[in-house]
């Protein structure tokens, strides 16, 4: 059992963390998304940064609701985990969503909450430019091949095309991209609140569009930076029923393993 | 006299079609400006940047090259053309022929530099002449998806084979008129592409050669009149508003969905009835909540519906289009401006007083619910578009509505927004087991 720190235990204890890891409801509550959030973890741990999570007090930041269309329910959301925030005087956050990534970036400030915020593969990518994580040559990862899924809300959306891909560099692994990749990125099909009702009426499945390219490069691992996205893909590769041979993984899953903290 | 009868005919003619062409420029500013207000004037110095770069230098046509290219002929030839028209108003007004060249004639490098300047416009124009054709073909032999979604049926069709015939009548009537002129003058002009079309001309009686050079200048000039007419009628209206559409650029990174005052005022209140809250309306009526017409939409996006000029990169590259989902980013804007139209037309009809047909943009023939609720909000089409059109902002206004005026919301969704208030999760997890990861 990883330790983690909670921002009342913190505060509790008279300490203010460096950085609040946002967790998000997938990251809570998902089987597979929390195996990233502790591969996550594992990665602070070893890095001994000073971090916390929200825990108990954290909310959904209420970005379905928003893509969805009810402002409401987003800004009732969005008021409350600023109070919380707030009230800790919260400063960094660092989250392994794309879409908590976005809401708090770009629709919290003119709430009142102004943070900074860093999605993982960015906060990653920093220890890597400042030597904090060394690339792991002939590692486990040594002649696999690696496509990267650009998330929406972490490509498009924030213009975050490197981080991810310089954090995978250190794998020693082959990367390859797919077709529609960057600005051309095919989305998952789980945004705008998607992930949370059936797909309107039409030919073939989003999820099913974007898997089939990833299993055009013939890569070992789909990696992605979005809990969402990697259900769908996840979804998507059970489709064609090539789960056995195509594992979909999450980039802090990935680096976790190429520094030894865990086995995938 | 003859001089005299053709000066007025000028005159009336352009007078004529300033007229028409200036009721239809208007007419597009009165129906942008019933959108209501938003502020884009920050920013002054990135926004020209922003127009230097994706409209006049076309940055984001060059992400398909090969379309880039052939567009980018039609356009420079387009905006370089128009130095002809200088002396073609001279000579319309005063009755002259070939004004500047006979004012330079004995002045060799002014003269030269006339001969140039009209022979550059000679070659674009038959390099926009092979694009033309080249654009037929795409559209009608190689038939490319994106110009054959149901959306394009009719009007849409037609306008876009008038924009290429029109273009390919113009040229032609450059060409009779600089090379029946040249015929007629023994080639002494110099102009390198009539020249040796007029090789064609040989042994022809001099009148008829007037006559012939006289069709193709009147033509050519009916040809512009025609164009600026057209423009606001047409999809072709790009070629103007998309400076001004990429100017009123939005700034903000594409995740941004600006949030509702009028709704921070009210959960703000929810939360604390003794909240400090910015002032509501006025005259005490409800805040509307999202767009359900063109009235509720910003003027901004108004202008981005009537700059869309239906190339359909946007549907080409959108996740539920590309599935067959009805959704198509292009019909939005096409929507858009077409219920702009018919209000536009209602207030015409009542010397400029809406009278409420009991539409709205949503549904009526115009934006489905079963279309709204496909978006995925990937921004791919705004990234997509040349023009720096958002489809996505629209969409999202209209979604707004449909759920917060209308309750208008699939059964999944309710749950969802159900859960998000009650436990503070869009699944229905207590909000007490959020640390329950930790556990494993």
């Amino acid at each position: 059992m990883e330790e983690v720190k909670t921002m009342a235990d913190m505060a509790a204890n008279g300490q203010k963390p460096d950085v609040l890891f946002w967790v998000g409801c997938a990251g809570s509550f998902d089987q597979r998304a929390q195996k990233v959030t502790r591969s996550f973890v594992k990665i602070l741990n070893h890095l001994g940064i000073k971090f916390a999570v929200l825990g108990k007090e954290e909310s959904c930041t209420g970005d379905p609701a928003k893509r969805a269309g009810n402002e409401f329910v987003f800004q009732m959301l969005a008021l409350q985990n600023i109070e919380v925030m707030n009230a800790y005087g919260v400063q960094e956050i660092v989250t392994t969503c794309p879409h908590c990534f976005n809401i708090l970036r770009n629709e919290y400030p003119a709430l009142g909450g102004k943070y900074k915020v860093k999605h993982h593969t960015q906060f990653l990518q920093d220890m890597i430019d400042q030597g904090k994580i060394k690339m792991t040559e002939g590692g486990s990862f040594k002649g696999k091949t690696i496509t990267y899924h650009d998330s929406c809300y972490l490509g498009r959306a924030n213009e975050v095309y490197e981080a991810p891909r310089k954090v995978l560099e250190q794998l020693d692994a082959d990367l390859v991209e797919m077709k529609s990749h960057k600005a051309r990125g095919l989305c998952c099909g789980a945004g705008g609140a998607q992930m949370f009702k059936e797909e309107e009426h039409g030919t073939m499945r989003i999820n099913d569009a974007r898997t089939a390219e990833a299993l055009d490069t013939n890569a070992n691992i789909v990696a992605t930076g979005c809990p969402f996205c990697s259900t769908m893909i996840s979804d998507g590769v059970k489709g064609k029923d090539r789960q056995a041979t195509v594992k979909v993984f999450d980039i802090a899953e990935l680096l976790a393993a190429g520094q030894g903290l865990e086995t995938i | 006299m003859a001089t005299v009868i053709s000066s007025i005919c000028f005159l009336v003619f352009v007078g004529v079609a300033i007229f028409f062409a200036y009721r239809g420029f208007h007419g597009v500013y009165r129906n942008i400006m019933l959108g209501r207000s938003e502020d884009f004037s920050d920013n002054k110095s990135e926004r020209f940047k922003t127009m230097m770069l994706v409209a006049f230098g076309q940055k984001k046509m060059f992400k398909r090259p090969v379309a880039a290219l052939l567009h980018f002929v039609i356009y420079s030839s387009f905006i370089i053309t128009q130095i002809e028209l200088i002396e073609i108003f001279i000579d319309g007004i005063f009755g002259t022929h070939r004004f500047i060249y006979h004012a330079w004639e004995n002045i060799p490098a002014l003269r030269a530099l006339y001969v140039f300047a009209i022979s550059f416009i000679e070659i674009l124009s038959v390099l926009t002449f092979a694009v033309t054709v080249a654009f037929l073909w795409r559209r009608d032999m190689l038939r490319l998806p994106r110009f054959n979604k149901p959306e394009m049926k009719g009007w849409p069709n037609l306008d876009a084979h008038l924009i290429l015939v029109f273009e390919m009548i113009l040229i032609t009537c450059i060409f009779m008129m600089n090379s029946f002129d040249m015929a007629a003058n023994g080639g002494k002009y110099g102009f390198w592409i009539s020249g040796y079309i007029a090789h064609g001309w040989r042994g022809m009686d001099e009148g008829l050669m007037e006559i012939f050079e006289k069709i193709g200048w009147w033509g050519h000039l009916a040809m512009v009149m025609v164009f600026l007419v057209y423009l606001s009628y047409s999809k072709h209206l790009h070629i103007v508003l998309a400076f001004f559409n990429t100017y009123y650029s939005r700034l903000t990174p594409k995740g941004y969905i600006a949030n509702m005052p009028a709704v921070t005022r009210e959960v703000k209140l929810m939360l604390d009835p003794n909240a400090q809250v910015e002032p509501g309306p006025a005259d005490g009526s409800m805040p509307k909540f999202g767009a359900k017409d063109i009235f509720d939409l910003s003027w901004k996006n108004l202008l981005d519906a009537y700059t869309c000029t239906e190339c359909g990169r946007c549907t080409a590259q959108c996740p539920a289009n590309l599935t067959g989902k009805k959704l198509s980013p292009r019909k939005i804007m096409m929507d858009v401006r077409d219920r702009m139209e018919e209000v536009g037309g209602i207030m015409d009809a009542h010397k400029g007083v809406w009278q409420d047909d009991g539409k709205t943009l949503i549904e009526n023939g115009y934006i489905s619910v079963e279309e709204l609720r496909a978006c995925t909000t990937c921004n791919a089409c705004v990234e997509e578009c040349p023009v720096n059109i958002s489809p996505l902002d629209i969409i999202m206004q209209l979604r707004r509505s449909l759920i917060m005026e209308d309750s208008n919301s699939p059964n999944e969704w309710n749950g969802m927004f159900a859960n998000l208030e009650n436990n503070a999760a869009p699944w229905q997890y207590s909000q007490q087991d959020r640390l329950n990861w930790v556990k494993e």
